[in-house]
């Protein structure tokens, strides 16, 4: 890069070295951050999905905040405590004000549960975190005590994932309550749209909404009377750029000082250039699911369902080399798993090692399940949706015929793919699963757990395994506020389904950001990019 | 006259409905909304309410049919990503896209219609030859990879330019606009002359031809006869004879222009309703698609029913052939 440096002095005109002196200096208080994906509403309660929450989080804060490894920590609430089964008291922090300078108390935590359900048109609501809760009582303006239908051990997670509005500014009445009868005093609750102007976005976050211009930019400024510890910038900006290559090209030409998700092929360049990458362990788990059905299953030849015989997903995950993956087509960005959630995450077993690669005993495992001479399968795949997901699932297809399994590919992008898969097209399918409760419930209820859409179990389910024993863990872990005791139930449920080879886990995701070597960012395994936790270097 | 106007009137409206069938079942048969947009760990019972709240739990015809009464009525429904009528969102980013491919326009043209009369008035000079294999490249080079190069070159490299988005805007009688800034035109320039590259060979290639014919007519040669300047000859007889068909052509590639910018809308981030479109077709964001779609095809129905109404005005042969009929 140094002779990129001297091009650069050599033809750089007078005018233009001015104005880059300049905006150096106005970057001192500036943030520029380019996003992979553009958060769709200001709206914290309007579209559960990543780049919403993060942003959600700058403006507004949550009871229950997530540290970096998804621990839960204090926010807006100091306690949480279980009093019985359905009871838990919140006691939440004194001194705390909204950005207009109104007080937080109970009275906003109600009105915020309550509002959710109402939010027009939104596309994937926070109902989801809120639907066990069955009453909310003003003990006084801190402490509340909420009651839930059945234990909800889960509840203090689905605080965390939601952030509180205030309720005067929302236009709620005096009185706000949440019992038997249902929600009242809400008055007119706000549509999404009203939160993309600064003035009625009021939330007691590390920093306030200053602009949202769709498809452009989104600016903050520091808000001076945040509770927490101030940010480290007087204003961010954040700017979609969801092109992997335009990102990275701004941010090598300066016009943004930190990106999210760099392509990996292009980590070395970057570095290269005088920038840094941070990467740490997200809570995304890729796997490749297998169906379990009834036979005959699609894609796969003759009549019978090889998949159903757990000796056959055994060899089929052992055959896979992960560690061959994480070099060649990760760039070292991946940490093979055994699990569906990396250690030390809540429920895993930090004994439990990546599925070992022995493709000598795949083979003889095949040929103990009577398939000496192999069979057909086609392994659908998204090809735009996780970190080289089509590579991947590229060379599990030839690590699979070399065990003499003939595989095919069909890779397809996501939206095509997701509409197959739910459709039960694929006998096996590569695919990811994010935990955005940070514990092994989340992938396990989705995933192995049989599927059941009246509990809400097994909704991601589409191998259709089924396997009893885990599920009555799973429920039980489910019904267990001790904390101690679910943990036990949930490392006995993940045991029991990776035992069956219910599942074949391949890696988990490390998220990146590249950014200027005078900046620090904690990679976050919630793959969050929180501007406010951005630090100058020392 | 009037009947003619009407036939074509009714040709443009059958026109647009076939497209609105054809773009609803494309969209449609991308994939379900909800599958992209909901957050993976939502239960069936969110699923299905919020299916529900899109109607997308409708049968296709009948989501048709209630999409098509609306748009008779000018509705073109509400966008499931954002939640605010579709149009709307559309037409928050119309005013980026114009300013780009107005900047685009005039670059293809002020550098286009020179280079163009030089490669015809000398075409075996080296000059003229590179103009004219320059044009090629303009031409054969997709427009992508020509807008990484730029943003290489000029953004990474030598650092003179910003590599994407569209800098401070300035607010002229309620359309907000980046070219009267500074900063705003340095964020206009590369994406600008990445739109114009190919029309500027286009247009490059209609002046040389041009040129090179209207030079041998009787009119250029007499005007020479007459002792008129070299300078007068080129910048009066010429260029007015060969600004016809580079008018013509540029018409109808404006149109273009502001439709399918999408490519360099992408490379550059610039915030116009190119990006709109990718990004919602994405997302399965259909009333936005589909709106987005309508509209250009509105765009394109109307300016071709203009160029023949006025081409029936313009030229007898065409009325002739009116009255015929």
């Amino acid at each position: 890069m140094s002779i990129n440096r001297s091009i650069r002095g050599a033809l750089m005109p007078a005018t233009f070295a001015v104005f880059a002196a300049m905006s150096a200096s106005a970057a001192a208080d500036t943030l520029t951050i380019g996003l992979s994906a553009e958060p769709t509403s200001a709206d914290p309660h309007y579209h559960n999905l990543g780049p919403n929450n993060a942003l959600a989080k700058h403006i507004f804060s949550a009871l229950i905040e997530q540290d970096a490894q998804q621990l839960l920590a204090p926010g807006l609430a100091e306690t949480w405590e279980p009093l019985d089964d359905t009871t838990w008291e919140i006691g939440l922090r004194e001194g705390v004000s909204f950005s207009n300078g109104d007080p937080f108390t109970a009275r906003d935590v109600v009105y915020t549960v309550c509002r959710i359900p109402t939010v027009p048109d939104a596309p994937s609501p926070f109902t989801l975190y809120t639907n066990a809760i069955a009453g909310m009582e003003i003990v006084d303006d801190h402490t509340i005590r909420i009651t839930t239908d059945g234990p909800a051990p889960l509840l203090p997670n689905h605080l965390s994932t939601f952030t509180i509005i205030s309720a005067s500014a929302s236009g709620a009445e005096d009185e706000v309550a949440f019992d038997a009868e249902g929600c009242s005093g809400l008055g007119d609750t706000p549509e999404s749209q009203a939160f993309t102007d600064p003035d009625f976005a009021i939330g007691t976050g590390p920093y306030v909404l200053s602009s949202f211009v769709r498809g452009d930019r989104i600016v903050l400024e520091r808000n001076p009377d945040y509770w927490g510890e101030e940010g480290a910038w007087e204003e961010i900006v954040l700017r979609p750029i969801t092109n992997p290559g335009a990102r990275v090209a701004a941010l090598l030409a300066g016009d943004v000082d930190m990106i999210e998700n760099p392509p990996t092929q292009d980590i070395e360049r970057i570095e290269s250039s005088g920038f840094k990458v941070s990467s740490g362990l997200s809570n995304r788990v890729i796997y490749i699911a297998l169906d379990q059905g009834e036979a005959p299953t699609p894609g796969i030849s003759g009549d019978a369902n090889p998949l159903q015989d757990a000796k056959v997903r055994e060899a089929l995950a052992k055959a896979i080399n992960r560690e061959a993956i994480r070099d060649r087509i990760m760039l070292g960005y991946s940490e093979p798993a055994g699990e569906l959630l990396p250690p030390p995450m809540f429920g895993t077993n930090a004994d439990r090692e990546a599925i070992p690669f022995d493709e000598a005993a795949a083979r003889e495992l095949l040929a103990e399940a009577g398939y000496e001479d192999g069979f057909q399968i086609t392994l659908g795949t998204p090809n735009d949706r996780y970190i080289n997901d089509g590579q991947i699932a590229q060379a599990v297809a030839q690590m699979w015929s070399r065990i003499g399994v003939q595989t095919d590919v069909d890779a397809k992008t996501f939206s095509a793919f997701i509409s197959d898969r739910n459709g039960f097209a694929f006998s096996a399918f590569l695919a990811g699963w994010g935990a955005g409760t940070g514990e092994m419930s989340s992938p396990l209820g989705a995933l192995v757990a049989t599927r059941n859409p009246d509990a809400g179990l097994g909704g991601t389910n589409f191998a259709r395994h089924s396997n009893s024993q885990m599920d009555d863990l799973l429920i039980e872990a489910l019904q267990t506020v001790d904390e101690e005791a679910r943990e036990a139930l949930l490392q006995e449920a993940s045991r029991v389904v990776m035992d069956s080879y219910g599942i074949i886990p391949i890696h988990y995701e490390l998220t990146t950001w590249a950014m200027r070597d005078d900046l620090d960012y904690e990679a976050r395994a919630d793959q969050y990019t929180l501007a406010y936790e951005v630090v100058p270097a020392n | 006259m009037l009947v003619y106007f009407l036939r074509r009137l009714g040709q443009s409206l059958i026109a647009i409905i076939v497209m609105a069938i054809l773009v609803f079942i494309g969209v449609y048969a991308i994939g379900n909304p909800v599958d992209i947009l909901i957050n993976p760990e939502a239960t069936q019972r969110e699923i299905d309410a919020t299916m529900q709240r899109l109607g997308l739990d409708r049968p296709l015809w009948e989501q048709f049919f209630i999409y098509f009464g609306n748009l008779l009525q000018g509705d073109f429904g509400r966008s499931f990503v954002y939640g605010q009528p579709a149009m709307e969102i559309i037409l928050q980013r119309l005013p980026a896209t114009l300013e780009l491919a107005f900047v685009a326009l005039v670059i293809a043209i002020v550098f286009g219609i020179p280079l163009g009369v030089i490669a015809g008035l000398k075409p075996d000079t080296v000059l003229g030859k590179s103009i004219m294999g320059g044009s090629i490249l303009g031409f054969s080079l997709p427009n992508f990879w020509q807008g990484l190069m730029l943003i290489l070159i000029f953004a990474v490299l030598l650092g003179w330019l910003p590599a994407g988005g569209r800098g401070p805007t300035t607010e002229v009688l309620g359309i907000r606009v980046s070219f009267l800034t500074w900063e705003g035109l340095r964020h206009l320039i590369l994406p600008a002359v990445n739109l114009a590259l190919f029309k500027m060979a286009l247009v490059i290639r209609l002046a040389r031809a041009g040129t090179r014919e209207v030079l041998l007519l009787d009119y250029v040669k007499f005007a020479r006869a007459k002792g008129l300047s070299e300078r007068r000859v080129i910048t009066v007889h010429v260029l007015k004879n060969i600004m016809i068909p580079v008018v013509t052509v540029l018409g109808l590639e404006l149109g273009s222009m502001i439709a399918f910018a999408v490519v360099t809308e992408t490379v550059f981030s610039w915030p116009g309703m190119g990006k709109l479109l990718i990004d919602s077709i994405n997302l399965l964001d259909r009333p936005v698609i589909v709106g987005y779609v309508m509209l250009t095809v509105f765009i394109f129905v109307f300016i071709n029913l203009t160029v023949d109404l006025v081409y029936s005005g313009l030229d007898p042969r065409v009325r002739a052939g009116m009255r015929n009929e």
